[in-house]
């Protein structure tokens, strides 16, 4: 049973963790909570749902189902990241000199547009995610796990290791890296700021779109999606130390594990489910406000 | 002239509120999410009381007030210490769980369903129900006027003086001698308590309560009317609550609602907040400003 | 002894910015805290007025230990403080801002902080007025007076630092941290700020000012401790750090290269 919840735990955890590098990742950059971010991922969820069916069209159920899939991914990938950049360069770009609550202030109203506008053009209701393969849980080693785990398993896997090595490795990932440690001198190096800054909006929310994407053939599609899974979300961006990518991995599926064991095993009952993150997030801010990885910083004097 | 008064009443309760939000965020510079869950701790309080336990309305109302501080004091502790986003977050949070728990403690607050025929407010034997707007339009009225003297005295003295600075460089209002988080736990209280006295007139007027009015919309909402007005200014947020709430009723006004859903609406809430923090960050009427010369001069005179 | 410390050390991540440094500040007098960028100057005065916390080491004002305390205990014990990248309250106005440093003079301080809130709010046109004519009395000592109900981010960058002064003095402190007071000025106004540094220790105020002028420095301070990587290489009166040999090495010397 342990190791059932492991593995439910686990795929939850995997969801929470690549929505909680778009938080990680702006807030490394700009010092900013992205309240929109939940809403990007609302909406690249929406966008992929719906070129899913228009890209699989009445085709039977074959290679044509799962590649199409893949389509619907990456379209809603590239939308929401046009969309991250979009909302980046009207909302925040002009603000970045502003008081410290003006942008926080604008995402609010950001996020607002998005969950009501979603609200207006697709209805209030619900819409349930139409998964065409076959669902029939595996049984590995007494652990019943459905195809649908493994494939968010996988995708998420695969797409953090590539971030990793994108940030790690690569050029722009260096000079992201430098224009979050310091945007001024990382200007003086000649390094395009502004052009980091919409590459980070569009990375995260990419990913976001992907997250929104897996949770929606989980659950269903609703406008409101984005407001409880992007404060889980970020609570897990807290708890590996936010600004610390490695650490928003660690912290989503920390806090996916705590989710499901807290139902499973300490009881709390399903409707008060949301409260175990809220519970976490004052805990670490208690005890260990940098988080698990994160570093404290003090203010220069 | 019905209408115009439905208006007003919202206008007054959501007054009453952004007072309040006004406090935290124009003075303190403290992003609250939750003035809605403040709003539904206030309206549950006195609709479990009256209802429940047969208390008088106005009996609840210190209660509504206590409760609604309380829990402000309860988030703001652990979070105020730290990086003001952390507050922005952690009351976004409180504002779900308060709805959440609305929904899910059945025993306590009838779950959905909401708790319905809730007493109707009474003073010196003369009943102010819902269907006497001018009464109860008075009667709210009468407490936003009061909590607008009661916070702007606050804000003028030195206590409002200590929480400006405060959000201006919290570094250097510390090294002047002030405890920067007991003022920021207390703003943050007080702003919470003025929400839950919204809560209680809230319950009182439209008789009945279900955890569907107390979203996060409403929380939004409230920002945006201290945020079109201008933050800082105790009249421009009465203003600004004004405003909004016209804006919301004017499809309805107009005879047009079902041209204008309401999603509609919050879409262009939204837009408001966005264009203000971009165009005009120090909203309609502007911060207000204290001028301490006259007071001298006077002082001057007298001496 | 006003102030003291005893083998204070603050490791950042494994940098030693202060390392067992012995300070100390005499009453009545003006000491001068000097050294190359980065000797650790700031982080001193940092850890001294509870902006920061020591890793090891102690603080004694006046005997008692405040090693630790918050920044606003320490205000309220007397010790003041302006800061090297000014930090008004740019928004309010001139006078506001010494108004702020008047924030804990109010009333008679045997009674409780609670009550003397009340107090504040219920009798506020009496106490604004009694802050407001105090508060100018400060602004008057650094002839700032006419610009009181200007807003401080307005004020030319002299004035700025002059205000920070006021606003510190306004706390009626025993002991006055000036981090970089002359940074920015031009010579006429460094010899103002000379005069008004002395003025104030006349009114018996102790002041530990950071300085990289050294003609401000050499002639108004009655004691010189120099800082270098984090130590203390040397104190005395200004004759003796001009002919410190180790001084002239760490600090001086380089100033004659250029």
């Amino acid at each position: 049973m342990f190791f059932q919840h492991f593995t439910n735990g686990l795929t939850l955890g995997g969801i929470y963790a690549l929505i909680a590098l778009g938080y990680t990742m702006v807030y490394g950059i700009l010092k900013f909570i992205n309240f929109a971010h939940g809403d990007i991922l609302m909406v690249g969820a929406y966008i992929g749902m719906f070129s899913f069916n228009f890209f699989r069209g009445d085709a039977p159920l074959g290679a044509w189902t799962f590649f199409s899939f893949v389509l619907a991914m990456i379209v809603s990938a590239a939308f929401c990241a046009f969309l991250g950049m979009f909302i980046e360069r009207v909302a925040y770009k002009p603000l970045r000199h502003a008081s410290r609550l003006a942008p926080l202030l604008s995402a609010i109203g950001v996020s607002f547009i998005l969950s009501n506008g979603a609200a207006w053009l697709w209805g209030t209701q619900s819409k349930k995610f139409d998964y065409p393969f076959d669902n029939t849980p595996l049984m590995i080693g007494g652990v019943a796990i459905t195809p649908h785990q493994i494939l968010i398993l996988v995708v998420s896997l695969i797409l953090m290791v590539v971030l990793k090595l994108f940030v790690d490795r690569t050029r722009l990932g260096k000079a992201m890296r430098a224009t979050s440690l310091d945007q001024d001198t990382a200007l003086l190096m000649g390094i395009n700021v502004n052009q980091v800054i919409s590459l980070t909006f569009a990375i995260g929310s990419a990913l976001a779109a992907i997250g929104g994407i897996l949770i929606a053939f989980d659950y269903k599609c609703y406008p409101t999606l984005g407001m409880m899974t992007g404060l889980k979300a970020f609570v897990a961006a807290v708890a590996g130390g936010i600004g610390n990518i490695t650490g928003a991995m660690l912290g989503g599926i920390l806090l996916g594990l705590l989710e499901t064991f807290g139902v499973a095993i300490l009881g709390i009952p399903m409707g008060y489910k949301d409260t175990i993150a809220f519970a976490i997030l004052i805990l670490i801010l208690l005890v260990k406000p940098e988080g698990l990885l994160g570093k404290r910083e003090k203010e220069k004097v | 002239m019905s209408f115009f008064l439905l208006i007003l009443i919202y206008t007054g309760i959501y007054a009453l509120m952004a007072i309040g939000q006004n406090l935290i965020t124009g003075y303190g510079g403290m992003l609250s999410l939750c003035q809605a869950g403040f709003y539904g701790i206030g309206a549950y309080a006195t609709a479990i009381l009256t209802v429940t336990f047969g208390w008088n309305f106005w009996a609840t109302l210190p209660v509504a007030i206590g409760l609604s501080a309380l829990f402000g004091l309860l988030i703001g502790l652990p979070t105020l210490r730290l990086n003001g986003d952390y507050l922005a977050i952690a009351t976004l949070g409180f504002g779900e769980i308060v709805r959440n728990v609305l929904n899910n403690w059945v025993s306590l607050t009838n779950g959905p369903m909401g708790i319905q025929r809730i007493p109707m407010v009474e003073i010196f034997g003369f009943q102010i129900n819902p269907y006497r707007k001018v009464a109860f339009a008075i009667l709210v009225w009468v407490f936003v006027v009061a909590l607008y003297f009661i916070f702007k005295r606050f804000a003028k003295c030195r206590l409002g003086r200590a929480l400006m600075a405060i959000s201006e460089d919290e570094i250097a209002a510390g090294s002047m001698g002030i405890n920067v988080t007991i003022y920021k736990v207390v703003a943050f209280m007080l702003g919470a308590s003025s929400a839950g006295l919204a809560g209680s007139f809230f319950a009182v007027y439209s008789l009945s309560v279900t955890p569907g009015s107390f979203q996060f919309m409403t929380s939004v909402l409230v920002l945006c009317m201290v945020v079109l007005g201008g933050m800082g200014n105790f009249k421009a947020c009465i203003l600004g609550a004004f405003i909004i709430q016209f804006i919301s009723y004017l499809p309805q006004l107009l005879g047009v609602t079902n041209l204008v859903p309401a999603q509609a609406k919050q879409v262009f809430f939204g837009l408001i907040l966005v264009v203000m923090m971009v165009w005009r960050p120090q909203g309609i009427l502007g911060r207000e400003k204290f001028t301490y010369v006259k007071k001298s001069a006077k002082g001057i005179q007298e001496g | 002894m006003l102030l003291e410390t005893e083998k204070l050390t603050r490791i950042y991540g494994g940098v030693v910015a202060i390392n067992d440094v012995d300070f100390h500040a005499s009453e009545g007098l003006i000491t001068g805290l000097i050294g190359p960028n980065g000797a650790g100057k700031t982080t001193l005065f940092n850890n001294m007025t509870g902006l920061d916390v020591p890793t090891r080491g102690k603080v004694f004002f006046e005997g008692n230990d405040i090693t630790g305390k918050s920044a606003h205990e320490i205000s309220r014990m007397g010790i003041a403080r302006t800061f090297q990248n000014i930090r008004l309250f740019k928004e309010m106005s001139v006078i506001e801002n010494v108004m702020i440093g008047r924030h804990f003079k109010v009333g008679n301080k045997d009674k409780g902080r609670f009550r003397q809130a009340l107090k504040s709010y219920f009798f506020m046109s009496r106490e604004e007025r009694w802050i407001y004519d105090s508060a100018m009395e400060y602004l008057e000592f650094l002839e700032l007076g006419k610009f009181a109900n200007d807003d401080a981010k307005s004020l030319p960058y002299g004035h700025q630092r002059e205000l920070e002064i006021a606003r510190a003095l306004a706390t009626e402190p025993k002991l006055l941290f000036l981090d970089e007071p002359a940074a920015g000025m031009n010579p006429q106004e460094t010899e103002h700020l000379m005069e008004t540094i002395r003025r104030i220790r006349d009114k018996g105020i102790s002041i530990v000012l950071i300085e990289h002028d050294m003609k401000l420095v050499m002639n108004i301070c009655d004691e010189i401790t120099v800082l270098s990587f984090g130590q203390k290489i040397a104190e005395g009166t200004p004759e003796e750090i001009q002919n410190n040999e180790t001084v002239i090495e760490a600090y001086l010397g380089r100033e004659e290269e250029d």
